[in-house]
């Protein structure tokens, strides 16, 4: 790892000062960008460790009784959590099924959806929930979020302080894990939302996470899994990753398989 | 810089530069070789320690991270008298190693679960060690070690 001048600011501005200069770079639990700086794929000069920042923390409910995660919950403490259990038990098993114990003991929800890994569960939580991410400069849907690999609508130097989840009527997370790196091969997040059914696919498109409308429209008509159609259209397989771990064709029978699982 | 916390009950500080990882300072710093660095990739769980309780990957953890912290690692695990921990002990009794690498990793890795969870099934121990990994042993031993201090608890 190249050497780098690092800060552990106390205030939110102060961090926002911070990573404006040149070649910065938020340091959540470090579970992406350490590994990634050690390989030299990213060798910023100013790390801004956000750890002390009190407004990043913590789980509660906001007024339209959704669930708030500051941006450094941990998905340990998100798969522990009462309120996250009780209202959206989905989420609360999507961070209970990330990577290994440890990861989940430092990694973060916020550096999960920065960083929008094709292979992360976060990003299809949030996108299949029409959550939201409220950073230091405004308010971003889940919509106009995720904007391809490893990209977001973020802009440089812009903090996530919270992820805002509505409550769904219904919703469930399967994973199929790569069994090596534990990331989703393929992970599919349907949710009854208030505005309609929104499925959200990850792991398996060469964009990134991605909503399925053939999916939302079967699983509207009935929430139940017999209504899963067993195949998806071509235009479907079109739009996924093709690598050693599967083919389009394969990660495409995986997401209606997954789907269709009782 | 200068990171001070505490680790194995001991106040201890030292100048490292940022980019130091707290199983560099560990190792290199406190000379605490237990902690074994096996990938440097955040894969294997060689270099597990406990940090406030909670398990972590100690490559993967900035020394400045740490500052402050409460560090345990496999050398605080006996007791002050010199006696294993019965986790130590149990992995000894059941064959839970053959060449060790792992081993500091594997026991710090079980202490959190069973702080959580005295009485963990064999499902849970098994997926809880998903990140701790083994090349001789073939699991089952850890397994059984883990269970044999749940079932004396
Ligand atoms: C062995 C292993 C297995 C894993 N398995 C899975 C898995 O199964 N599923 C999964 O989803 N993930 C998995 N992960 C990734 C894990 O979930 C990480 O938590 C996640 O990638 C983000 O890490 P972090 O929170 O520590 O953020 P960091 O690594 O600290 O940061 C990641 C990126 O996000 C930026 N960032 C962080 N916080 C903020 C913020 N508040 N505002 C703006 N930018 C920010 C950083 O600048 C950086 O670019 C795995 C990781 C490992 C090492
Ligand atoms: S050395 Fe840290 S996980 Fe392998
Ligand atoms: S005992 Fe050799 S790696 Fe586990």
């Amino acid at each position: 790892m190249k050497t780098f001048e690092y800060h552990k600011p106390s205030s939110l501005d102060d961090a926002a000062k911070l990573l404006a200069q040149a070649d910065a770079v938020a340091l959540a639990g470090g579970m992406t960008l350490l590994p990634v700086m050690k390989q030299r794929l990213n060798s910023p000069s100013v790390v801004v460790d956000l750890a002390a920042l009190e407004d990043l923390r913590g789980i509660r409910e906001n007024e339209s009784k959704g669930v708030v995660l500051g941006a450094m919950t941990t998905h340990a403490e998100v798969a522990g959590d009462a309120l996250v259990r009780e209202k959206l038990p989905a989420l609360a098993e999507l961070a209970a099924g990330i990577g290994d114990a440890q990861v989940r003991n430092r990694g973060t929800v916020g550096g999960s959806l920065a960083n929008n890994d094709p292979a992360a569960d976060y990003p299809a939580a949030l996108l299949a929930l029409n959550g939201s991410v409220h950073t230091n400069k405004r308010e971003i849907a889940a919509d106009d979020f995720f904007a391809g690999l490893f990209a977001t609508a973020l802009e440089e130097g812009e903090i996530i302080r919270h992820l805002h989840f509505p409550i769904p009527e219904k919703a469930g997370y399967k994973k199929f894990p790569q069994p090596a790196s534990l990331y989703a091969l393929v992970g599919v997040f349907a949710a009854k939302t208030n505005g309609g059914v929104r499925v959200a696919v990850t792991g398996a498109g060469s964009e990134g996470v991605f909503r399925v409308p053939e999916l939302e429209e079967a699983l509207g008509k009935d929430f139940s899994p017999e209504s899963v159609p067993e195949k998806l259209s071509d235009g479907v397989e079109e739009k996924l990753l093709n690598d050693i771990h599967g083919s389009p064709q394969y990660r495409a029978a995986l997401i209606t398989a997954l789907l269709r699982s009782p | 810089m200068r990171v001070q916390m505490t680790v194995n009950g001991k106040a201890v500080s030292g100048e490292v530069a940022p980019e130091t990882l707290l199983a560099q300072f560990l190792r290199e710093n406190l000379r605490l070789t237990g902690t074994h660095i096996g990938c440097d990739t955040s894969q294997c769980g060689a270099c597990v320690v406990l940090c406030g309780g909670k398990s972590v990957k100690s490559c993967t953890m900035l020394a400045a991270q740490a500052e402050g912290a409460d560090i345990t690692t496999i050398e605080g695990m006996e007791s002050p008298g010199g006696e294993l921990h019965p986790l130590q002990e149990a992995f000894r009794q059941n064959h839970g190693l053959q060449c060790g690498f792992c081993t500091p990793g594997m026991v710090m890795s079980a202490a959190d679960l069973l702080r959580q969870n005295p009485s963990p099934s064999e499902e849970e121990i098994r997926h809880w060690l998903e990140g701790n990994i083994c090349r001789c042993t073939g699991y089952h031993n850890i397994v059984k070690a883990v269970q044999a201090v749940a079932a004396a608890k």
